[in-house]
């Protein structure tokens, strides 16, 4: 396990170099927006994967409720925390290219509220396996995520329609229609380092969890033992 | 041999029990009522409106000022079952425990409701307003949004009771999930009060809400009914 992990991690880092160089030297200059839409390199892999977590975190959620496996709970853990930061560089990278080129740091647009309403809902998610105590945990955090989850079409339908009655925001998004072939190269390959990476922090969370569980559960068996012992 | 009595007898019964106890306490309805009187009251401070632009603001007001009063409601809902050890002896009971939750939300959608009844007229006197939509589809807009809000709302307060700091606990995880039905109500109210669109998309969008959250309500709450 540890040596295909440094074989990983050492993948990670070659494709996160490789996708850095794709993305800043060898991608054409946009023609509008010139450098400041590199960004979008690492703007989109970062959506897609933050989305593919999510969508983890509602199967394993599931499955723990199915089977109540120790490995499920852990999973969903790990890919919601990771969903969330991955997410946040979504919301913190857009401004950043929003401002230059719309003018504005934000606009109510639909997929930038959508994506907010995604990282609110993972983020109550994080704050309620914070606050829970005990056993319980796994269970309650487990309902939680399926609820997200199948909120999310209806926030989707909700604020596609909400934002179809107001004026569309000053450039209608656009991107992926007719990308240049180079650009679609440094995209790829920005998604393949990304999601490498994500892998790679997904399974350290899943074994820490797996470890604390497992040290939760000596310590309540020798304070048990300590108990019994006490009374003979 | 009688025979055990049915989902609808038990709910009936659960709900007669909690409607007799808030009959005699009105703890919930009072705190909850002066809640939302209070809200509104700073609301009127915060915004000048003309009779146009309060048309224009009042359904988000209105919807606010009830969702907060709401969660003040909920957190009450399952606390009184907490003492005496009530909550485990339905555990150990063969009642459906659907019986419980469907009880527990009906009498939050009652208490909502009242609340509802006599808060708007309150708006309708503090801001000017009057309606240039049909007023029954603001009935229809209430029923559903109360049954959205409340649905959710007892649910999550049966999540929160076995977290630290419950009572914090509630609105960061109802808030977030309700946020479709929130701008549902809210631009529905809003489109019948101003009349310029139709209200139609957003009273679908909340029967959808009721109904699929309604049943992964009643499917997930054994499991958290029992989570040990």
């Amino acid at each position: 396990m540890k040596t295909l992990f440094k074989l990983l991690s050492v993948v990670t880092l070659l494709l996160l170099g490789y996708g850095f160089c794709q993305a800043m030297y060898i991608a054409p200059r946009e023609a509008t927006m010139g450098d400041v839409q590199r960004i979008f390199y690492y703007h989109l892999p970062s959506a897609w994967i933050a989305f593919l977590l999510f969508f983890v975190n509602f199967l394993a959620s599931s499955w723990y409720l199915f089977r109540r496996s120790t490995g499920a709970d852990a999973l969903a853990l790990a890919s919601a925390e990771v969903g969330v930061s991955f997410c946040t560089i979504v919301l913190i990278t857009g401004p950043l290219w929003a401002r230059p080129v719309w003018g504005i740091w934000w606009t109510w647009d639909a997929r930038l509220t959508s994506t907010l309403v995604l990282w609110l809902i993972y983020v109550s998610y994080l704050i309620l396996r914070h606050y829970a105590t005990g056993g319980q945990v796994p269970v309650l955090a487990a309902t939680l995520g399926i609820f997200g989850f199948v909120d999310v079409p209806i926030v989707y339908m909700a604020i596609r329609w909400f934002r179809t009655q107001h004026p569309q925001p000053v450039i209608g998004g656009g991107q992926g229609s007719g990308l240049d072939h180079r650009m679609w190269v440094a995209v790829l390959w920005n998604l393949a380092a990304f999601l490498l990476l994500a892998i790679q922090f997904v399974w350290i969370r899943y074994r820490q969890a797996l470890a604390s569980h497992a040290l939760e559960e000596a310590h309540a068996q020798a304070s048990l033992e300590y108990e019994t012992g006490d009374a003979r | 041999m009688t025979s055990a009595p049915g989902l609808w007898a038990i709910t009936r019964r659960s709900l007669v029990k909690d409607l007799r106890l808030e009959w005699r306490s009105k703890d919930a309805i009072n705190s909850m009522l002066f809640f939302a009187l209070l809200v509104v009251v700073i609301f009127s401070f915060g915004f000048d409106p003309t009779a146009e632009e309060s048309r224009k603001i009042a359904g988000g007001l209105l919807w606010v000022a009830i969702l907060f009063a709401t969660v003040v409601a909920l957190n009450q809902t399952w606390t009184r079952e907490l003492r005496n050890q009530v909550l485990d002896a339905y555990r150990l009971s063969p009642a459906p425990p659907q019986a419980l939750f469907l009880s527990k939300t009906v009498g939050n959608f009652l208490f909502v409701s009242i609340l509802e009844v006599l808060m708007v007229p309150l708006f309708v006197v503090f801001y000017n307003l009057r309606s240039v939509g049909p007023v029954w589809q603001l009935l229809v807009v209430g029923l559903l949004a109360t049954w959205a809000l409340v649905v959710n709302g007892t649910f999550f307060a049966a999540l929160s009771i076995r977290t630290r700091s419950r009572e914090i606990m509630l609105p960061l995880i109802l808030f977030p999930i309700s946020i479709p039905a929130l701008l549902a109500m809210v631009d529905a109210t809003t489109s019948i009060l101003t009349g310029d669109n139709s209200p139609v998309f957003w009273i679908r969008l909340l029967a959808v809400y009721d109904l699929v959250f309604t049943s992964v309500s009643l499917l997930l709450f054994e499991t958290v009914l029992n989570a040990e």
